[in-house]
Order: structure tokens, then C-alpha cells, then sequence
């Protein structure tokens, strides 16, 4: 049996490839998405060595909003699973300067992803299956003043990927969103992470893979985020505003 | 800063680990730092790896990047794990022609070690399946060299440890397998002089290997179980295996607990353990199919058995010693650990076939390897070994060294001198250092 092919968008990033190289490890044939995707040859053939299955690059900009039903037409065949891993986290202290800056990370993590997905939502609701995986963040639970703007994008998109699975739970269409915690990635390099927090890209891959397959819902990667989230969404307001967590 | 050491989790340094992503930010670092040393994924037991200020971590470049199926070669960047390159060719008919003991070591690594096999004595260590290798150099150019092209620094670019610049990628040839399966014959020697016996009339053996007995003394010091191997064909294999011939079963590994109680391991319980090896291998020997995972890697389905030795790390030693002294150096060497009660789980000894090379750790005759956890104790009694192999005329495998003193090298290894003058003639030395080329005067 020939498996449906896995569209990846945001295929540059360490989540992205770690996650095209988990599905490609499975047998699925890959489609990179990515800007200036003819970039990504070195990546392409890799995946095809490895895991020998066909990989096609695709160009993708997801601030261009206009032209995501004409990339979704142009992709040589609708994918049975959808992966976003579009993301930016900016500079918080640039993002509260600049208004423009603030727009930026909130387009990238909200506006672009969010719109890819709807448009993918409504093809895959007319084919009646599908899975649809959004990369969310723990950083959306709950605005912090180290990054705020950030947070609020991702709380956005959060929210709106909850509403797409209620919406098409009863078509056949499958929802995931997945809150990492921290990632070793390009994103957080120089960063001082805790180690015991921090998950790899490759763990943030399975975990999709995983929760396509067993079609989950919310996935936490590290089970450990999830209490700490618990804890920081309860903590009182007039507590909450005087701390820097 | 991080704190880094190698796989004996001995010695530990604070450095500044880098990643770069590409041959620009490499560039960028090698010319922005005092000293680089590249570090894989951090099997060399010791301060291999450790870049003292800066270790460049060379995860990034893992990517394969082509392979020709008429001739088995594959040219990948030199982040990439052997375990990787069998996941990807063993399905189709291809492994490694030399592999050493874990196959969570990058292909970097092996080059940088030239890592020998258990067949050795037949195709010679990593160098020989190597056809060319890009070396970064202190000037940020990247240079091929091959045995035709730029033939010295090839020379001494497999087994000079990384210090001959950074690996970046590299061309080795895969061999055709007839199936996933090893046949494995297991031959008791009931000492040393049987096991050296059962090496030399074996030498025909694709792969042989024994596991020895460091504690047994008397009659018995150094009784093996020798274990050969053949790539098993659809002859060997059960109508079963024959029909997916290259299909394994992942293999199921364990995890050792993050802080194993180093107090399990004494001499009692290693004497018990060694013991109770032999009777068993000995009682089960003969012919079996096994798969390659288990022939070859052993260890690696025990994931981070290296914990068993507790905080302190431990340290392996692991020389050579020629053909003509090997029978009597061994013994040597045997009877100074069995009474010094200080044996390890899994010693291993295996005949290594002729190699003639710059600064490779091979050469014809025997090597013998085991662990110690680190103490002053075990530490004084790797000294009286390092005497005992210089005294018979061997040498020492810088990949798992991490604590020689730089005069026992001199004392073991006139090629050392050549190796560090050629570093400074080249204008190698002062860009690439790391702990243990710093240790040893390299």
C-alpha cells in the first residue's frame, strides 16, 4: 500500500525537517514548503537516500496570503496530513518598539499559518479525511512580559485551531495542535534552557507522528509542560502580574 | 560554557560548544576562535572531543549526499551516524565494510580515529573503505584529498584525531551484503595461548573477535570465548529470514538508571561476572545465526550502559602489542590486572592484520581493551599497563585515551614527533587543539 504523502510547511526549520524525517522513515512520501524551496536540494536528497521515498520541493510564503489557494492547487497531489511548523519568535523588546515588528510575529505566527490551514481545511472537508497538525507553543497559555507578542499569536492560533477540530470532527478531518515547551532549535540557540525541559526536534517529530497516527488532539511533547502550565494558568492575576517567569 | 567529556565521563571540561550550520559559520568559528577541535557525537572515551576554549559540534552536517549503487559509494557530511548510513543501505543490500564497536559514532569520528573492526585482519581499519575526504584548514579552505590528491594530508587526516583540521564530508564504500545475519561460530579458549591459537588459524575469518577473561589466573589467565563471523547467505538463513533477508526486528534496548550505585561494581562481582561469561558462552558454543546488531554492537542495546561505572567515569585502555612480543606482553598484561583485582565486565582482545600508515592506532598483532572506573588505584595501574606495552613494543588508541602522559606516547610512538612537527610546519597546530592534543603535546 502506497501511504498518502505529508506536506510539510515551514520545511526549513529544525521542526520542520525532523518532522519530514520521521514521516519519511514511515514510507510517506514528503512535500518540502518552504520560501526560495529550491534551496532545499541538499535536504531533498537526504530524505530520499535515507528513507527512499519521493520528495518534491514546494515555494511557500506564508505572509503571502493571496497566493495560498494557488499553492494549495499547484501541489501535485492534496496530502493525507498537513504539518505547520511556521513560526517566529522575534525580539520582544523590538516587537513593543515597533509596531511593524509586532506585526510581523503576529502575521508569522498567527495570520499565515492560520490562513494555509484553512484553505487546506476546506479541501480536505470536501475529500472528507485528512489530518491537520498546527505547531502551537506553551508561550499562548498565557501572556508573560518576555514575550508577550509572541504569545498572543500563538494563543490566536491556538484558539483557532480548536475551533477547526470542533468544526470538522464530524467530516473525517483530524486536528492536532502541539505545544512543544522548549525546543533546541535554531530559534533558541544561545538560549539557557533547562535541559530537563527542553525537548529535541527529533522528540517533537515523533510526538507528531505519533498523535497523527493515534489521532490525539492536544499534545504536550515533554508530559512535564503540561503541569506547569496548569500551574502558571492559575496563578492569580494580582499574583501573576508582579512575577517575571 | 557547557560542561563536556567523552564517553567515559572522564575527564569533564567546561567549554564553549558551537554548532555551526553550515561552511560559512564554520569558517567564521575556525577563524574567530584561538583553538577548534571538531567533536561528533562524543564516543571517544576520553578529551578527544573536547575543544578547550571552543568545540565545534558538527551535528548539523548530517546529511547524505549521494550514492552509487554500481559501486557501493556513499558521500555524506561527516555528521552522519554509521547507525544511519546501515538504517538507510542495510534494507538495500549494503553495510559498512568496517565498522567499530557501537554504531553511534559519526562518520567524522571514524575517520578521525580510523576505527578498526573485527575484520581487521582481513580489510585493515576506516581508511581503507575511504576515497576521499574534505578537510576544512586553518584558513577556512576546504581541500579533497584522497590517495591521489593532497596524499599527505590524507595520510595523516584518518587517525590524526581531528587535528589535521575539520572533517566536513567524505566518499567511503559501502560493501554488498547477502543478508542482515552474521553466522557466528563461538570457540572457548581455555587460555591465552589457546585463544591466540584459535586467532591464528582463523585468520581466514571474516570477522573474529573474543571477549577474554581478565581476572582468571594460573592455567586459565586469559581464557576467551573467540567469536567468528560470516555474513550469513540465504543458505544459513530459515525459509523465514530468506524471504525478507535484510529485515530485522528493531532491536529492543535498555536504559541504564541515570545514577547507577557503583558500590555493585567490585571485585567480587566482576570476578562472579567473568566467570559465569565464560561458563556460559562456553557451554553454548558452536554455530548460531545472529543479526548484525547483535554481532557488531552488543553494547549499544544497553543505551548508556557507560553510567554503570557511576559519577567518576571511567577510562579505557587499549593498546596494541606486535606479532612477536603480543604472547608474552598479554600475559604481562593480564597477570598485572588479576592482581591488581581490577578487571572490567567486557575485555576485549582481537588480532589486528598488517596497516602501515602515518598515525593510525593499528598494527599487526594483538589488541586487548577494557574499562576501569576512574580512581587513584585504577589510574596507577593503567601506568604499570602503558609500561608493560611500551616495554613490548606497542602503542596506544588515542580515541579511547584520557590520561596518558605526553612522555608515554614520545616513549611508545616515534610517528608522535613527525605528527606534531608536521602540525607546526603546516600551520595546523595552533588552530586545531583539543584537551587531549594539549595533554599529549600533540
Amino acid at each position: 500500500m502506497t501511504k498518502s504523502p505529508v506536506l510539510i510547511l515551514g520545511a526549513r526549520s529544525d521542526i520542520g525537517l525532523a518532522v519530514a524525517h520521521a514521516f519519511a522513515s514511515q514510507g510517506h512520501p514528503v512535500q518540502l514548503a518552504a520560501r526560495r524551496a529550491d534551496t532545499l536540494g541538499a535536504e531533498k536528497t537526504d530524505l530520499e537516500l535515507r528513507h527512499g521515498v519521493p520528495v518534491s520541493l514546494h515555494d511557500f510564503d506564508a505572509l503571502a496570503l493571496e497566493n495560498h489557494e494557488g499553492f494549495a492547487d499547484a501541489l501535485p497531489e492534496l496530502p493525507g496530513i498537513a504539518v505547520c511548523a511556521v513560526g517566529y519568535m522575534g525580539d520582544q523588546a523590538e516587537s513593543e518598539r515597533t509596531p511593524l515588528q509586532a506585526a510581523q510575529v503576529l502575521r508569522s505566527n498567527f495570520e499565515g499559518p492560520a490562513s494555509i490551514l484553512a484553505v487546506l481545511a476546506n479541501r480536505f472537508e470536501q475529500r472528507g479525511s485528512g489530518t491537520l497538525v498546527g505547531i502551537s507553543s506553551v508561550a499562548g497559555e498565557r501572556g508573560r512580559a518576555s514575550n508577550y507578542v509572541y504569545g498572543a499569536a500563538k494563543a490566536g492560533f491556538t484558539a483557532f485551531l480548536s475551533g477547526l477540530r470542533n468544526r470538522l470532527a464530524r467530516k473525517g478531518v483530524h486536528v492536532v495542535t502541539v505545544l512543544p515547551g522548549f525546543v533546541a532549535t535554531q530559534m533558541t540557540e544561545g538560549m539557557d534552557l533547562p535541559a530537563k525541559l527542553t525537548a529535541q526536534p527529533e522528540e517533537v517529530a515523533n510526538a507528531i507522528a505519533a498523535a497523527a497516527s493515534k489521532g490525539r488532539n492536544v499534545v504536550y511533547v515533554r508530559p512535564v509542560w503540561q503541569l506547569i502550565m496548569l500551574i502558571i494558568r492559575n496563578i492569580p492575576e494580582a499574583i501573576f502580574k508582579k512575577t517575571s517567569i | 560554557m557547557t560542561m563536556l567529556s567523552g564517553w567515559g565521563n572522564y575527564p569533564v571540561a567546561r567549554a564553549q560548544l558551537l554548532a555551526p550550520r553550515n561552511e560559512t559559520e564554520l569558517q567564521i568559528l575556525i577563524a574567530g576562535n584561538s583553538s577548534v577541535i571538531a567533536r561528533g557525537n562524543g564516543r571517544a572515551y576520553g578529551d578527544s572531543a573536547i575543544g578547550l576554549p571552543a568545540t565545534l559540534h558538527m551535528r548539523h552536517f548530517n546529511r547524505m549526499i549521494s550514492f552509487d549503487a554500481e559501486t557501493g559509494q556513499l558521500v555524506a557530511e561527516s555528521g552522519v551516524l554509521l547507525g544511519d548510513i546501515i538504517s538507510a543501505f542495510l534494507p538495500r543490500g549494503w553495510f559498512p565494510a568496517v565498522v567499530p564497536g557501537t554504531k553511534f559514532v559519526t562518520l567524522g569520528g571514524a575517520i578521525a580515529a580510523d576505527v578498526h573492526g573485527k575484520n581487521h585482519h582481513k580489510e585493515g581499519s576506516f581508511r581503507n573503505c575511504l576515497d576521499w575526504v574534505d578537510v576544512m584548514g586553518p584558513d577556512g579552505t576546504l581541500r579533497r584529498c584522497s590517495a591521489q590528491e593532497n596524499s599527505d594530508l590524507f595520510g595523516w587526516t584518518a587517525g590524526g584525531m581531528g587535528l589535521t583540521g575539520i572533517i566536513v564530508k567524505a566518499a567511503i564504500r559501502l560493501r554488498a551484503v547477502p543478508s542482515a545475519w552474521i553466522r557466528q561460530q563461538t570457540l572457548p579458549a581455555a587460555n591465552l595461548d589457546a585463544a591466540i591459537e584459535i586467532f591464528e588459524r582463523s585468520a581466514s575469518a571474516t570477522y573474529s573477535v573474543a571477549w577474554i577473561d581478565c581476572l582468571s589466573e594460573g592455567n586459565t589467565l586469559g581464557r576467551s570465548l573467540v567469536m567468528l563471523g560470516e555474513h550469513a547467505d540465504s543458505r544459513d538463513l530459515s525459509a523465514q529470514q530468506a524471504a525478507t533477508p535484510y529485515a530485522i526486528a528493531s532491536a529492543k534496548t535498555r536504559q541504564v538508571p541515570p545514577v547507577f550505585p557503583s558500590f555493585l561494581l567490585n571485585r567480587f562481582s566482576v570476578r562472579a561476572f567473568n566467570s559465569a561469561y565464560y561458563w556460559a558462552g562456553a557451554r553454548k558454543a558452536g554455530l548460531l545465526i545472529t543479526d548484525w546488531n547483535r554481532y557488531f554492537f552488543p553494547l549499544d542495546a544497553l543505551l548508556g550502559w557507560n553510567r554503570i561505572y557511576g559519577r567518576k567515569g571511567f577510562a579505557q585502555f587499549q593498546c596494541v602489542l606486535p606479532l612477536d612480543s603480543a604472547r608474552s606482553g598479554l600475559r604481562r598484561l593480564l597477570q598485572a590486572i588479576s592482581a591488581a583485582g581490577q578487571g572490567s565486565f567486557l575485555a576485549v582482545l582481537k588480532r589486528l592484520g598488517p596497516q602501515d600508515s602515518p598515525f593510525s592506532f593499528p598494527m599487526e598483532g594483538y589488541t586487548l581493551a577494557l574499562d576501569f572506573p576512574v580512581n587513584r588505584r585504577s589510574l596507577a595501574l593503567m601506568e604499570e599497563l602503558d609500561r608493560i606495552t611500551i616495554a613490548h613494543g606497542g602503542r596506544f588508541y588515542l580515541a579511547k585515551d584520557s590520561r596518558m602522559h605526553a612522555d608515554t606516547l614520545r616513549a611508545a610512538d616515534p610517528r608522535a614527533a613527525g605528527f606534531t612537527g608536521m602540525r607546526q610546519s603546516s600551520g595546523l597546530h595552533p588552530s586545531f587543539q583539543s584537551a587531549q592534543s594539549q595533554r599529549l603535546s600533540l
